[in-house]
């Protein structure tokens, strides 16, 4: 078997050992590395400083290497390379021969000759050695500074930000990232940068390093001087060519392996690729040529020589220091005939430069500083020379609110043979291709099929978009109808049935839907009806969802919970010696809720109306544990009692908690009243959530806790009771008239076009009129409220659904039970 | 759960197979467009009045996937217009002909014939 060795592990020879495993398993593979660690995200270097650790930043395990029959030396540094005998040699004295050699060395970052340079407190930016060095260092210090203010200087200073120093840039051109925009541009990122704490020195030489040991301060060419205690060298890299010098392969004057097309050296059985090869004079320091050359050399050496490297696109797209930035095709334009169109916004920080010809007809480049939503798309309309629609400024001008429509509708008229993923040159045809034949319908999906997405992660939005427009074509549900039994949305329902009059499902069925109905449309359209007359559910049982059926929560074993409601979290000792008894008598497992109310469970289907009727008859009403409702109004002992409460928030609770209760609404409901704004009632966890100030009540809303938390958010302050209650009047029947079903206020918020200022207009400013019938429908279903258990108390008709056998008086005889801490609890359905 | 372990799976039985059939309950017993629970000697056998269809059905009221006696307590719906029931837990559907599964990997349960005969409702078993 041939053998291939590999000098240097870093993420280009890592992809080249990847790329010839999944292609050959015929090849000996060795790769020797320098550093003390298998190949790692130099590109994501960053997120080191955020969490990441250096073993997430691995580009593959240590394992994989193995598994793939790839010996991997780290820590192995080659230093010979003997040509004639196709042998190398390492520092350790061992050796090794080879069939075929490919270097990818790489590069060490450029440290230029400054008086100074050798002093304690100087850095540079590369390895996961330099930054561990660097965050050791920065404990000591105060005061830091970047010299180099490209890609890689403004990381570096975002990094010495987040390790909490005051933090420089300087940089000897006269704007920042000079490669890849202008001045312009540079000025807008510039003043953005300082807003976030960065000060930019532009256009300074440094001359001096100085300090009397350790570093004290910079001294540049045109007299000024700057005080630091750390300096971070991030001014340019220079190729890992001392070993091709050594053993007289031909290297660029400026440094560097020349290579040709088919990335080979002087040598026949010597390639170059990565940061180490120069190809027609250019060195490639992004990582997507780097993955393309090891591709090229990958075939040559399975036999396929139809492919070479013709250079690469170096339009990038990243997110520096929080400020997106763009740059592709040509951003300057300096040779080239040429009309630059730009809009600018000081005010929100954003800088847009598209270049097109002469005759308008397409695009050159551009650059995008700030709002790079349009990248990918303007990106795409350079490589595959896109004609420009009439009024080309219409591609940067108008983004914001727009912006995410534009970018979707972007991929849609992006022909399939673009390329989405530079990193791993995939084309939107092949992207396509992935979901509608082979089943991919996540980002996760796609990643593993692909690749798409793991090198640079720049691709992310857009194959996001295409997901979602692909997965639409396909059928998967464009309108938001509720099933294949009813042909309209929800919120269509909703007119439908109230407008109608329409008081049974099976009427709604008949009328407007098709089929015989299913477990999505019942409860749904329960739901509706409950929302729209609040009549008794028990009368449309069979339609009801599992909880709804019979007014408590199903658990394990098929028994079900009681939860009596306690407003506001409040109760009397009779009334819980009451709950007590209860409990006791029909031997049932106690708990108390989150909701701030006791909850006892193991109660037979057939005895629930025999516990209600005792409840009742104690004062206790449903509390509506179950169902799409209104659950509970937590709070916390306010003014009452507490020494820092500033007004009665549990008396507030227990109004709002006994107005709305009841209330049947497209998902759970849950709400809380804090008495200050220690906020012990965590009010901003809720649906709508009341804070007590000085003044009055702070009103949030579309919070919620559970899989996915998100806190609520202020709607209006200082308002008083009665307005607060308005408010929520209005806000609740908005979202139960509009939101889809099973949505939560905050999945309703989210969505909703315009976002929380339009939610405002609508329920504070009645930018749509509709606040007095909003109230008026709000009063009309509180005046219908009816505690549902006592209904069915009180009716033997309605007492007889709650049985477990319709021919027998028996209960469930396979109900089983085990001890817990001295209460009931069912055996482990897992164990059946 | 010695109960559970002797229930077999059968295939749905073609009438000359029936060798009982169950007088279960008068009609008026059972909700419409609803299942309610009917006990047979050791079984408990879930019966749907299918009333928008004028139809019978009856299935196990055991749900194999969590082995729960609750179909019974199941919203009944249509597939493409063919009958099902969804069990409460999780909602698993069973289609009500033929006793599969149609939203899993669960095993089918055992669907039973019914007849109404004088305003009650009546079960086919085969023992």
């Amino acid at each position: 078997m041939k053998r291939v060795i590999v000098v240097g592990n870093g993420m280009v020879g890592y992809k080249f050992c990847e790329k010839l495993r999944s292609r050959t398993t015929d090849l000996e593979v060795i790769v020797f590395g320098e550093e003390p660690r298998p190949a790692y995200d130099r590109v994501h270097l960053s997120s080191y400083f955020s969490g990441s650790t250096a073993d997430d930043l691995l580009m593959a395990p240590l394992s994989w290497y193995a598994e793939n029959n790839i010996t991997l030396h780290i820590g192995e540094l080659v230093t010979e390379i003997d040509r004639t005998a196709k042998t190398v040699k390492t520092h350790t004295g061992r050796s090794e021969a080879y069939d075929y050699l490919v270097m990818a060395t790489g590069s060490g970052a450029f440290v230029p000759t400054i008086e100074g340079v050798e002093r304690d407190g100087v850095f540079v930016y590369r390895t996961i050695e330099d930054l561990n060095q660097i965050i050791s260092y920065a404990k000591k210090v105060k005061r830091g500074a970047v010299m180099g203010g490209g890609l890689l200087g403004l990381e570096a200073a975002k990094a010495l930000m987040d390790l909490g120093l005051e933090t420089h840039v300087v940089e000897f051109a006269p704007r920042l990232m000079p490669r890849q925009i202008d001045d312009a541009g540079s000025d807008i990122l510039k003043h953005k940068l300082s807003q976030l704490g960065i000060t930019i020195h532009t256009g300074k030489s440094t001359t001096k390093i100085e300090g009397n040991g350790k570093l004290e301060g910079l001294q540049f060419a045109d007299g000024t001087t700057l005080d630091i205690e750390m300096l971070v060298i991030s001014a340019g890299i220079r190729p890992r060519d001392e070993l091709a010098k050594a053993t007289l392969l031909n290297v660029h004057p400026r440094g560097g392996i020349i290579v040709d097309d088919y990335l080979r050296t002087n040598d026949d059985s010597i390639f170059a690729i990565g940061e180490v090869a120069v190809h027609n004079n250019m060195v490639y320091g992004l990582v997507a040529p780097g993955y393309d050359m090891a591709d090229v050399v990958v075939r040559q050496l399975v036999g396929d020589t139809a492919k070479t490297f013709t250079g690469f696109d170096m339009s990038t797209k990243l997110k520096l220091i929080g400020v997106d930035v763009g740059s592709f095709g040509d951003p300057f334009c300096e040779k080239t005939p040429h009309i630059p169109i730009i809009f600018q916004n000081k005010h929100k920080g954003t800088y847009k430069r598209i270049n097109i010809t002469e005759d308008g007809k397409r695009l050159l480049g551009g650059i995008l500083i700030g709002d790079a939503s349009q990248y990918s798309m303007l990106h795409q309309m350079v490589a595959l020379e896109m004609t420009l629609p009439e009024n080309p400024e219409t591609l940067i001008v108008g983004g914001g609110g727009g912006g995410k429509a534009d970018e979707a509708a972007g991929v849609k008229g992006l022909p399939d043979a673009a390329q989405i993923c530079s990193c791993e040159n995939i084309t939107k045809g092949a992207l396509v291709q992935q979901i509608t034949e082979c089943g991919a319908r996540t980002i996760d999906d796609i990643k593993k099929s692909t690749k798409a997405c793991t090198g640079c992660g720049g691709c992310t939005p857009l194959v996001n978009d295409l997901l979602k427009i692909t997965l639409e074509s396909l059928g998967h549900k464009v309108k938001k109808s509720l099933c294949e039994h009813f042909d309209y949305t929800r919120q269509e329902l909703y007119d439908l049935i109230k407008v109608k009059g329409i008081r049974s499902y099976n009427e709604l069925l008949d009328v407007h839907g098709t089929g015989d109905g299913c477990e999505v449309c019942k409860p749904a359209v329960a739901s509706l009806m409950a929302s729209i007359w609040n009549e008794l559910i028990v009368n449309q049982d069979t339609i009801q969802d599992t909880n709804d059926r019979y007014l408590a929560n199903i658990q394990r074993g098929g028994t079900y919970s009681v939860v009596p409601r306690i407003a506001g979290g409040e109760i009397t000792p009779e009334k819980l010696s009451a709950i007590g008894r209860i409990a006791q008598k029909y031997n049932l497992y106690t708990k108390i809720t989150g909701g701030q109310r006791i909850d006892m469970f193991g109660a037979r289907v057939d005895q629930l109306p025999e516990i209600w009727e005792e409840l009742i008859h104690e004062g206790f009403e449903s509390g509506h544990a179950y169902g799409k409702s209104l659950r509970t109004i937590k709070s916390c002992v306010g003014s009452t009692w507490c020494r820092y409460g500033v007004q009665d928030s549990v008396s507030f609770a227990v109004l709002v908690e006994d107005r709305y209760k009841g209330l049947r609404s497209p998902h759970k409901l849950k709400g809380a009243v804090s008495g200050c704004i220690r906020e012990c009632a965590e009010a901003q966890s809720k649906d709508f959530g009341i804070i007590a100030t000085e003044k009055g009540w702070n009103l949030y809303v579309c919070g919620n806790g559970g899989a996915r938390p998100q806190h609520a958010k202020l709607l209006v302050a200082d308002i008083d009771s009665d307005t607060c209650i308005k408010y929520i009047d209005r806000f609740l029947m908005f979202y139960i008239k509009t939101a889809d079903p099973l949505t939560r206020t905050a999945t309703w918020l989210n969505k909703m076009e315009g976002g929380l200022e339009y939610l405002y207009d609508v329920v504070v400013n009645d930018s749509l009129g509709i606040g007095e019938d909003l109230e008026k429908e709000m009063k009309e279903l509180i005046a219908g409220y009816h505690c549902e258990w006592k209904k069915v108390v009180e009716s033997p008709e309605l007492r007889e659904k709650f049985k477990h056998f319709v021919n027998s008086d028996e209960s469930d005889p396979t109900l089983e039970y085990v001890d817990m801490r001295g209460q009931k609890c069912p055996t482990d359905w897992n164990k059946k | 759960m010695e109960q559970h372990n002797e229930i077999k799976v059968f295939e749905p039985t073609a009438d000359t197979d029936i060798k009982v059939w169950f007088k279960a309950a008068p009609v008026h017993a059972f909700p419409e467009n609803g299942g309610a629970c009917v006990k047979y000697k050791d079984l408990q056998i879930a019966v749907f009045n299918f009333s928008r269809r004028g139809e019978w059905y009856a299935c196990q009221n055991l749900c194999p996937h969590k082995m729960q006696m609750v179909l019974s307590r199941g919203m009944i719906g249509s597939l493409d217009g063919k009958p099902k029931v969804a069990c409460p837990f999780h909602k698993k559907t069973f289609s009500l002909t033929t006793g599969e599964c149609l939203n899993a990997e669960e095993c089918s349960i055992s669907v039973f014939p019914v007849r109404i005969e004088d305003g009650f409702v009546h079960i086919g078993f085969t023992q």
